[in-house]
């Protein structure tokens, strides 16, 4: 393989570049930078209040940089149609915020519906999904409420990847499931991840998740960017910042 | 007393219907005009103390007083029921487009982020998730509306618009108290039905929540 196939296979999807950002006079992000390739799970993981959250809802634009840019594919987030931006990106949440309004069919059908999808192309879309995220046909017509937490959570899923976006972002997508049904649906992403090569942007607290799931890992704290590690580099880096994080699991397990 | 409803039915029926149409195009009115004000005040926070602040203000007046102050204007005070439901509308907006305004505002911040995060636009946001969200609030807002203008209504025959009132007024007037019930008594049965049947919708439409 030539170098040049190299580096556009693994050209950066979404770029940060110096990026800040205050609200008010908290300052939330300072002068961050990494990227995320293309087909890679990059995980953010960092102690709650890190930035985590505030650097992902940077990128689909749900806030915009104070200093810097973040460039998803190539170009500003400020210069995208914020619409047209946000509905070429899944969009994962902690306890999924589905609509209570609408069935589960309804809700994975959103983006399509939204893009005026052909209604038997999106009814097929959507028992395609249900399919791939482990979702039984009989739910199709049940409400957000009737759902088990994870049941709830595959839904979320699916309703991100409706319209085939290349971006995920997933804000502590397994966050507030019980430890069995997460660690389930831990390994149902990760076999769905290398399926569908998707660059995910996922945000964690959780070490144990971050090295199952991430090809890289970003650690956060108090609003800077400690650094980017692959997995591996994390888990025996003798950096001081991440041994104070990795730490405290390894002792709950040798317990 | 029984005896004299039934003889009465005729008459009472017909000011029944009277007062029923008085209060429907009332409340229809206010709905039309009360509906896009909260929509209006949950967007535009500058807008959000004089409209509701108004609305309020229109509350406090009594009743006869209001129907006093609209007499002398032009086209309304013309004709008695147009005096009427003029009146009748200022009351039941405040009702309406503060539940209007309060339902938009209950949704979940974090649906709403979802929605926003998914690509919708602000309309799109308001009439897939933010009304529909929001109909239980302004079906109760609707149902407390017209439950007063029922009542409210009964004054409107002292300027003449006819309704249950007429019977009251004319028993306070004759002191009879057995007229005065004829009027009252349908009027609160009215209510009383208006409150039931408005619920049962409320309760039909509300959003299954966890």
């Amino acid at each position: 393989m030539s170098t040049a196939d190299q580096s556009s296979k693994s050209s950066p999807v979404i770029e940060f570049r110096e990026v800040g950002y205050h609200h008010g006079d908290q300052r939330l992000l300072l002068d961050i930078s990494f990227s995320v390739l293309d087909g890679e799970t990059l995980v953010l993981l960092g102690r709650s209040g890190a930035g985590k959250t505030t650097s992902l809802k940077l990128i689909n634009r749900l806030l915009t940089p104070t200093h810097g840019e973040v460039n998803v594919r190539g170009r500003s987030t400020t210069s995208w149609d914020p619409i047209s931006l946000r509905r070429s990106i899944g969009w994962v949440i902690q306890e999924s915020g589905l609509f209570p309004h609408y069935s589960v069919a309804d809700n994975i059908a959103v983006v399509p519906r939204l893009e005026q999808w052909a209604e038997d192309r999106i009814n097929s879309r959507v028992s395609e999904l249900m399919q791939l995220v482990g979702l039984e046909p009989s739910l199709r017509t049940r409400y957000p409420h009737q759902l088990s937490g994870g049941q709830r959570q595959r839904v979320g899923v699916a309703r991100a990847l409706a319209a085939d976006p290349g971006i995920l972002l997933m804000d502590e997508p397994f966050g507030a499931l019980d430890p069995l049904t997460r660690a389930e649906l831990q390994k149902e992403s990760l076999a769905l991840q290398r399926r569908l090569r998707k660059t995910v942007v996922m945000v964690t607290h959780d070490l144990h998740e971050a090295l199952l799931l991430g090809t890289r890992i970003a650690l956060f704290d108090s609003g800077r960017l400690i650094g980017v590690f692959s997995t591996r580099e994390f888990a025996t880096s003798q950096d001081e910042r991440v041994r104070e994080f990795v730490n405290p699991f390894r002792e709950a397990l040798s317990l | 007393m029984l005896d004299f409803l039934i003889k009465n039915r005729g008459q009472i029926a017909s000011l029944t219907l009277e007062h029923l149409w008085l209060v429907g195009i009332a409340i229809a009115i206010a709905v039309i005009i009360g509906i896009p004000l909260g929509i209006l005040v949950s967007r535009s926070p500058s807008l959000r103390k004089p409209i509701l602040g108004g609305t309020n203000v229109l509350q406090t007046i009594p009743s006869l007083a209001l129907f006093g102050i609209l007499l002398p204007a032009p086209w309304l005070g013309a004709r008695a029921d147009r005096l009427a439901i003029a009146a009748l509308v200022l009351y039941a907006l405040l009702p309406i487009v503060r539940n209007t305004y309060t339902g938009i505002m209950a949704v979940d911040p974090a649906v709403k982020e979802a929605a926003i995060g998914m690509g919708m636009t602000d309309g799109e946001l308001l009439t897939r998730v933010e009304l529909p969200l929001s109909v239980p609030f302004m079906l109760a807002g609707i149902r407390i509306a017209t439950v007063t203008a029922v009542g409210v209504a009964t004054i409107a025959a002292a300027v003449g618009a006819g309704g249950l009132g007429e019977l009251i007024f004319r028993g306070v007037a004759m002191v009879n108290n057995q007229l005065i019930l004829a009027g009252a008594l349908p009027a609160a049965l009215l209510a009383i039905v208006a409150d039931l049947v408005l619920g049962a919708i409320e309760n039909r439409l509300r959003v299954p929540q966890r």
